[in-house]
């Protein structure tokens, strides 16, 4: 193949199938919602290499500052780079504006670095965060590096399939129960048809009180065990 | 500037596009393994090399020093795992020293990481790394293109599949040291024995707070026996056609002969062999 960049033939079409030879894909579901109080991120647990699952616990719920999380989709090793480096531009931030980013900053700075790279880059990324001045906010950062912020953000592989129920079950200003409900719903649908998504549910619910850890297993039909112990 | 120089890379191209077949490099086909356990952690590996169809080590050593409690089992290109784990143990101890503090492994990881992703996968390492550090025992998975994970039991090479079903069948939290090497031991053997491109002996590495141990050949389950029958022709099985004697003297008058103090045959020099 002539190397075209990302570009299709038709020089406008992605081509979304440049995963270099065993790569290690994040074949995902991942969302992330506004609800009444904050925002909740969600995701799946499966990371393949070709048709082997070479993590079925993974952590696709990335922090990269005290009260912004970020979704990570499409290539393990480049997401992983990235959120590394916003992770360390946002240290710098809080310690030379004595202040903690926005979640608009940290959005912009992913934006960056996903669109300065887009020709070696294959990540989606959503950033979901709180902070006093905005409240809850979503961002998507699809894979050509366009920034959106949206009242709620779906990605994937997996998120094909969950277009519709969002559009139905999606309300304004939920309840933090719905917001889970909802979050909840959703991927257990992405999860039952796409084949590479799967194994446990995991979230993150940020409010201005800080990040609350959940995790929802397949073997108790995503019920529980719940909110975790030990908030992160 | 340091790093490495792809230009090769464009004469193979060159020379495949005229129909030479690409050079292949040595692969370490293997399986390797990790598994944490109350108070440290426990790495093994096969001990197979392989070069295409051909065995070319039966005994190589997978388990990579990197700091005196951090220790690495690698996978993929042989050369690759071997100088990614020496340049990284050189910088590790270079920053220890800069820092005055013990390296952890999470350092170690993401210099790991930030490594093998600049060089998008070129460079062929695939790492199991574990260790102990002020923060407690780690294990942790480095893939060539740079992506990592930290599970409590990790597998790892083409045997990796092999290993897994061991550790997932068998697996309990909360192990012993002696229960995490036999699992570990187990997983490398289904590897072995189950996997072509994995053989030979199993390896181990226990690192506790307190010091790493190295079991090198731990099992030996491919031990070579004697030959039960010996094919060696008897004396005098082909029939002697003619003789011709040369004396001492008649030599001399070609090379110098010496004599030697009782007149006994010294043996050759002996050569090293990998053992």
């Amino acid at each position: 193949m002539q190397p075209t960049g990302m570009l299709g033939e038709d020089g406008i079409h992605v081509d979304m199938n440049h995963l270099k030879k065993g790569e290690v894909n994040l074949g995902t579901s991942i969302m992330a919602i506004n609800f009444k109080d904050g925002v909740i991120l969600g995701a799946d647990s499966r990371t393949t290499t070709g048709a082997y699952i070479a993590n079925r616990v993974t952590d696709k719920l990335t922090q990269v500052s005290d009260t912004i999380w970020c979704c990570r989709s499409g290539s393990a090793a480049d997401t992983q780079a990235v959120a590394d480096i916003v992770q360390h531009h946002l240290s710098m931030y809080a310690v030379t504006n004595d202040e903690q980013p926005t979640t608009q900053t940290a959005a912009a700075i992913f934006q960056d670095l996903c669109y300065d790279n887009k020709d070696q880059l294959s990540a989606g990324i959503i950033i979901a965060g709180y902070d006093h001045r905005h409240g809850g906010q979503v961002y998507s950062l699809p894979l050509g590096g366009s920034l959106h912020k949206q009242s709620y953000a779906i990605g994937g592989s997996g998120s094909t399939y969950i277009y519709g129920y969002c559009d139905s079950y999606w309300k304004e200003n939920m309840t933090e129960e719905g917001g889970i409900a909802f979050v909840k719903g959703a991927l257990s649908e992405a999860i039952k048809w796409d084949g590479s998504s799967g194994g446990v549910i995991r979230m993150v619910v940020l409010t201005a009180k800080g990040a609350v850890r959940h995790l929802y297993l397949p073997d108790q039909a995503y019920e529980g065990p719940g909110k975790q112990p030990k908030a992160v | 500037m340091g790093g490495f120089d792809f230009s090769n890379h464009s004469r193979n191209a060159a020379l495949h596009a005229q129909g030479f077949p690409l050079p292949t490099a040595t692969s370490t086909g293997t399986t390797i393994v990790g598994c944490l356990f109350d108070g440290g952690v426990v790495i093994a590996a096969d001990t197979r090399a392989t070069s295409g169809p051909i065995v070319a080590d039966k005994n190589c050593e997978k388990l990579h020093f990197i700091t005196p409690q951090i220790w690495c089992a690698g996978a993929g290109t042989a050369a690759d795992t071997e100088f990614t784990t020496s340049l990284i143990s050189s910088n590790l101890e270079l920053h220890s020293l800069s820092t005055g503090r013990q390296p952890r492994v999470v350092t170690c990881m993401t210099m790991l990481k930030q490594h093998l992703f600049r060089y998008q996968g070129h460079i062929g390492a695939y790492l199991v790394v574990a260790g102990c550090d002020p923060t407690g025992a780690h294990l942790f998975t480095v893939h060539a293109h740079g992506s990592t994970d930290k599970l409590p039991y990790v597998t790892m090479g083409s045997g990796s599949l092999a290993a897994m079903s061991v550790f997932e069948t068998a697996w309990k939290g909360n192990m012993t040291r002696q229960g995490a090497v036999d699992l570990c031991s187990e997983a490398i053997k289904a590897g072995i024995f189950n996997d072509l491109g994995s053989g030979s002996n199993v390896d181990v590495c226990i690192i506790t707070p307190e010091k790493a141990t190295l079991l090198r050949n731990h099992i030996t389950p491919n031990e070579r026996e004697k030959k039960m029958r010996d094919y060696r022709f008897k004396k005098g099985t082909t029939a002697v056609l003619n003789q011709k004697i040369i004396t001492r003297a008649d030599i001399s008058k070609y090379v110098t002969v010496h004599e030697l103090d009782d007149g006994t045959p010294v043996a050759a020099e002996k050569m090293d062999v990998d053992t």
